[in-house]
């Protein structure tokens, strides 16, 4: 680093010894090995904390909320509506309404498809999202795209796996009525510039959709300096239980937009001939949610907030560099997605190895990667491969789980030799 | 790694290194291709029958060293084989790769008959590679019922 010392900002460092002790399952063993968990891109493990939160609502306070008027139901429905005030302060929204619950980045994306997509797009129009995104974040469109008439556009990636912007601004046009881009990749960890990307969406009068799902555990998000009309994350990616996560959406949008689902607690009135909807958020949020997931997912957030998401991001971009470094110097290797502009992800190949082979060897040693198209098989096709080997890392990594990724993947390279 | 030399036997190792039989074959009369969307394996195997009996057998595709192996090993013994001892063969190496490893009788019964392909036995500890070895064989099945495609979901 060539910044000047008056320039360097010194977050408090994260105790990461401390941080590691937090997690009942990185104390265990895989195949007698400690485990060095290196898949937090697919789903992060839980501290304790997270654990207990849910387990803490089922043993002292569990009912169903805005039901009833019991003492339970009160003390539920309020904890819950804390979730959403904890998760609009998270995403820097103006207003708790414009968080709705969901059970993930996909039912969000989904959700918007579905509502503003189906309202808003019609024959002739056109959709674009960019060649690096995860599944979640094409198939919605796909869908949308074939039953309206319209038409999907991708934006190229180059070889380091950065969008082309000329080639995404020129892709921009009347017709476009949605974008709808990942904040962070998943395959590559590449990261997006999301703030031009809503200014030039916006400009071309089109709504732009965020899938943070992988930026969530890394970067601070802040939905009104971006701009964007809709955010989506995953609970499960950031330290909080899977079945539960939320989309943000601008409040005028998502008052204007029909509902989704239809049934309980989503509705005003109901009559044999006509029912009206709830105001929001309740308007997206028919049915009994995950209660006690949501309650958990709050716990995480605060969790993570406590550490510093500045610590945790200098923590991991020091491992990033470092695990980069040592993976570059092995011979064979090739790394997948150079972005200059990346956050937690190692994605790999190597020569002669399939990475299904990598992973099973890996597994042996107690090394737990990723291995498979990461739900990103375009991604694999721009780079003419099946698959990658991919290590991911958490607040909880070390320089020492990234040492041991570089020994296994010696003794893949013996195994093959 | 004694567990891991289970699955990875040298004479494993040898078919991924160079597999065997590996190209297309225009003269073939069936032909199917699988997938295994879980890790993107392909392979397509083509088989040239005359009568009742294979003639030729060979593969192409992109996949591990278990799912290449088995391609490569299955191929060799497939060859100059009645359909029906085909099947039944099918459902021998299936019973290898998909036998709990704690009834140890039952692997012995099935790789007693499968001669060099029993090297497959060490598939069934580690239950996410068991698609990556059968893989080659369903393709095969599914060339020989005339089906197209074949799938391990």
């Amino acid at each position: 680093m060539s910044a000047q010392p008056d320039s360097i900002r010194t977050p408090e460092a994260l105790d990461v010894a401390a941080v590691r002790r937090e997690f009942p399952l990185l104390q265990t063993t895989v195949h007698g090995k400690p485990l060095v968990y290196l898949d937090s891109a697919a789903s992060a493990q839980k501290p304790q904390v997270v654990i207990d939160a849910e387990r803490d609502v089922y043993e002292r306070y569990y009912s169903n909320i805005h039901r009833g008027v019991h003492q339970l139901s009160v003390l539920a429905t309020d904890a819950y509506e804390r979730a959403r005030a904890r998760v609009q302060h998270f995403l820097g929204a103006r207003e708790a309404r414009e968080i709705l619950f969901v059970r993930g980045a996909t039912e969000a994306i989904n959700l918007v498809a579905q509502t503003y997509g189906r309202r808003n797009v019609g024959a002739g129009d056109e959709v674009l999202i960019t060649g690096l995104e995860h599944h979640s974040n094409i198939v919605p469109w796909q869908m949308l795209c074939e039953e309206k008439g319209a038409t999907l556009k991708v934006a190229p990636i180059d070889d380091a796996g950065v969008v082309d912007m000329a080639a995404f601004e020129g892709l921009l046009g009347p017709r476009t009525r949605i974008v709808s881009v990942s904040h962070v990749s998943n395959a590559l960890g590449t990261i997006n510039p999301v703030e031009r990307m809503t200014e030039r969406a916006h400009a071309a009068g089109a709504v732009i959709v965020i899938d943070g799902a992988q930026a969530a555990p890394h970067l601070a998000i802040d939905v009104e300096r971006i701009g964007c009309d809709f955010y989506a994350f995953s609970g499960h990616k950031v330290y909080g239980p899977s079945g539960v996560g939320a989309l943000y959406g601008r409040a005028a949008l998502l008052e204007a937009m029909p509902p989704w689902q239809g049934g309980g607690d989503m509705i005003s009135s109901v009559t044999f001939e006509k029912s009206t909807w709830a105001e929001l958020p309740h308007k997206f949020e028919a049915g009994t949610p995950n209660v006690a997931g949501t309650i958990a997912l709050a716990v995480a957030i605060e969790w993570l907030e406590g550490l510093g998401l500045e610590a945790v991001a200098a923590h991991e971009d020091e491992l990033l560099a470092y695990g980069t470094e040592l993976l570059s110097a092995i011979p064979g290797l090739r790394l997948v997605g150079t972005a200059p502009d990346k956050a937690g992800v190692l994605s790999f190949v190597l020569d002669g190895v399939h990475p299904h082979d990598i992973g099973t060897i890996l597994d042996y040693e107690g090394v737990a990667i990723r291995t498979g198209h990461h739900c990103a098989q375009p991604v694999m096709d721009r780079y003419g491969i099946p698959a990658t080997a991919r290590a991911s890392l958490a607040c909880f990594n070390t320089r020492e789980d990234l040492d041991a990724l570089a020994r296994g993947i010696g003794k893949v390279q013996e195994m093959f030799k | 790694m004694n567990d891991l030399r289970e699955l990875y036997q040298e004479v494993i190792l040898d078919h991924s290194r160079n597999p065997r039989h590996f190209r297309e074959m225009p003269e073939a009369n069936r032909h199917a291709d699988g997938h295994n969307p879980l890790c993107g394996d392909r392979v397509t195997v083509y088989l040239h029958l005359a009568g009742d009996v294979i003639e030729d057998v060979s593969f192409k595709g992109a996949g591990c060293s278990i799912s290449t192996a088995s391609a490569s090993m299955m191929a060799d013994a497939l060859r100059g084989k009645s359909v029906d001892e085909v099947r039944a063969l099918f459902d021998r190496f299936h019973d290898l790769v998909t036998s709990d490893p704690s009834h140890a009788a039952d692997q012995l019964d099935a790789s007693s008959e499968l001669g060099k392909l029993a090297v497959f036995s060490g598939v069934c500890e580690f239950p996410m590679r068991v698609k990556c070895a059968s893989l080659p064989w369903h393709t095969m099945k599914a060339a020989l019922e005339g089906a197209a495609r074949a799938s391990t979901e």
